[in-house]
């Protein structure tokens, strides 16, 4: 157990690491540092003292072992365009980010997990056929489509909820929530369908994938022939073993939630991470493209990390095997 | 040549494909749509790159048939005047080049690494394979959005805008590539131990002889599944890139940029701008995925 865990930590450290490796080259052989900090006027031996200072003349090694130690302790330096620490710049905007995706996920996984099970338990049946089409549908959608149908639909035609920003915030610590006032609410519907649509198509189709896999082992052949009732082979023998590669992917598919809620942010100029992101590219700001770089992989590596360690827990067979 | 095409006619493959309405039905839509695209410099009533053809006092018309339409421009026009059924038609072929290219450079790149990563085995494998499990943990959008970043910080404006085609064909190939690798690598580790392999060594070719002439063809089927399906999420990609304003330049009407110019004139009611490059961009992805669906089930006869 332990060694499998170790062993799961090491290869999260290595990935880190790669990310670290790849962000780091963008810092120091992709443009010049300095001059994005100093103005026009700054003389070469001035530009030369603050090389010198910044340490931007010691050896890579070296100066990768400080951006990783800088890295650790979150600070990423200051934003080429707007002048501020980047680590404000995040802290600001992680809330805005995490209660979109957050919620999208919870949404996605309550209808997806349901319909999927549906259309593999009753594979024939009409409701199966519209839920597959439509979920077809749903992939060939591009997530900015959605949502600029949804602008179209509530937001210009029927003028119903609002279509971009979050509305009023309320302050809880450091932690700006809009869950808490109506404006803020209202807000969320269109932001957080456009993540739900996108998601629930992949959801549903992996969900039914793994369950008819089940549903055609021996163990579902042998418990039919021994008579169990459908329902009960379905929902307790089939479904139980359908959620095992269901974690593995929705662990996944938070890590793209995420990610994807940075083409939602940009559709409903939502002020989360993804918007920072988006426009740090457009401005040429590595220390904000870093740090999102970063900050996104560490979310991933996590949700990784967490999946195996849940299947551990889960799956009574690893135990065994975990062991030797 | 000749025979084996007609051999080719007569295979399962093609009979499942006649009997497949959905089938049939998605290939001929991406079929025409990728004609139309390519005939635009026929088909349409305006060439969208002809500045002087272009009058701004005929910008934002809505569709003809709406009140205040021209019968000139059947489909509206956009904000610089430009009739948008051309502006669609030769957004579709910028789109679909993009498309077409960045899947054939992942392919290359990705069948190749497949191919040396499951005959080889060893540390060469592992190497391969190590990098591709680290990037298929992330989105390939997030992908093509830091290699276009990266390409952002080391052109000046100027020349991004110039090379924004290539960039974005590279940025697309470099998150696609491991679909490929992956998908021959397995295939590639099922045909290694079989006779024609075996005997193919023993008569004394070479491994990239034995790669290219031998297990290549025999793994080439998947791949093109794989890439049916990715020249979909190709053109989406790239038509998210343009519309975060991060692909093509406004200039370049991709579908991905006249949604993007769209959507700042949606909340004016002009929605034709956005609406028909979208339905475009829809219909195609749908009838390719559709037609890669079918394509996928019918060359693995295990998964029902």
């Amino acid at each position: 157990m332990l060694k499998l865990i170790l062993n799961r930590l090491a290869h999260s450290v290595v990935v880190m690491l790669a990310v670290a490796l790849i962000a780091f080259s963008m810092v120091a052989f992709l443009g010049d540092p300095i001059s994005n900090m100093v103005g026009q006027d700054t003389t070469v031996a001035e530009r030369a003292a603050l090389r010198e200072n910044l340490g931007l003349n010691d050896p890579l090694p070296v100066q990768f072992v400080r951006f990783l130690s800088h890295a650790v302790q979150g600070d990423f330096g200051l934003s080429y365009s707007l002048r501020v620490p980047v680590s404000e710049l995040f802290a600001e905007r992680m809330p805005a980010t995490l209660e979109l995706s957050i919620i999208s996920a919870i949404f996605a996984l309550l209808i997806g997990i349901p319909l999927g099970i549906h259309t593999a338990i009753n594979r024939d049946s009409f409701t199966t056929q519209a839920i597959l089409s439509s979920s077809l549908v749903g992939v060939s959608l591009p997530t900015f489509l959605i949502g600029i149908l949804l602008i179209l639909i509530f937001g210009v035609m029927l003028r119903w909820l609002p279509t971009f920003g979050r509305g009023d915030v309320v302050m809880i610590g450091g932690w700006s929530t809009g869950l808490l006032t109506s404006s803020g609410l209202r807000s969320l519907v269109l932001p957080v369908a456009t993540l739900t649509i996108f998601q629930l198509t992949l959801i549903i189709r992996l969900v039914r994938a793994e369950m008819m896999e089940v549903l055609r082992t021996d163990f579902i052949k042998f418990a039919r022939a021994r008579g169990i009732r459908r329902k009960a082979l379905n929902y307790r023998h089939a479904l139980k073993n359908t959620m095992m590669p269901v974690i593995t992917v929705v662990g996944l598919q938070l890590g793209n939630i995420i990610a994807f809620s940075l083409i939602t942010e940009s559709v409903f100029q939502w002020p989360g991470m993804g918007l920072l992101f988006v426009q740090a590219i457009g401005n040429a700001d590595i220390p904000v493209m870093v740090a999102y770089l970063m900050i996104i992989a560490l979310i991933f590596v996590l949700i990784n990390l967490i999946v195996d360690l849940l299947h551990f827990v889960l799956d009574p067979r690893l135990h065994s095997s975990g062991a030797n | 040549m000749f025979k084996s095409f007609s051999h080719f006619l007569q295979s399962d493959l093609v009979y499942n494909f006649t009997r497949s309405r959905v089938a049939v039905g998605s290939a001929v839509v991406a079929l025409l749509i990728i004609a139309a695209s390519m005939l635009a410099p026929v088909l349409s009533p305006q060439n969208p790159f002809d500045l002087m053809s272009l009058d701004i006092m005929e910008s934002n018309l809505p569709p003809a048939w709406e009140s205040g339409g021209d019968p000139k421009f059947l489909l509206g026009t956009d904000d610089q005047g430009r009739d948008m059924l051309s502006a669609t038609l030769y957004g579709l072929r910028i789109s679909l080049i993009i498309g077409v290219l960045s899947v054939a450079l992942s392919l290359l790149v990705g069948v190749t690494l497949g191919l040396v990563s499951g005959y080889l085995g060893g540390i060469v494998d592992t190497l391969i394979m190590r990098v591709a499990d680290v990037q298929l943990s992330f989105p390939a959008i997030l992908i093509a959005l830091i290699v276009d970043g990266a390409f952002r910080i080391l052109l000046d404006k100027e020349m991004h805008d110039r090379a924004a085609i290539y960039v974005i064909i590279l940025a697309i190939a470099a998150s696609g590539w491991v679909q490929y690798a992956r998908t021959v690598r397995s295939c590639v580790l099922s045909e290694k131990g079989k006779e024609y392999v075996e005997a193919a060594r023993i008569i004394g070719l070479g491994p990239v002889l034995i790669m290219v002439r031998h297990i290549l063809p025999n793994v080439m089927g998947p791949v093109f599944v794989v890439a049916t399906l990715h020249i979909a999420m190709a053109i989406i990609i790239e038509a998210t890139l343009s519309f975060l304003g991060l692909g093509l330049p406004p200039t370049t009407p991709s579908l991905g940029t006249l949604i993007r110019t769209g959507n700042e004139y949606l909340f004016s009611g002009d929605w034709w701008i956005t609406i028909f490059p979208g339905a475009a961009l829809m219909i195609f992805s749908l009838s390719v995925n559709l037609f890669g669906d079918w394509l996928r089930d019918a060359m693995n006869p295990k998964l029902l």
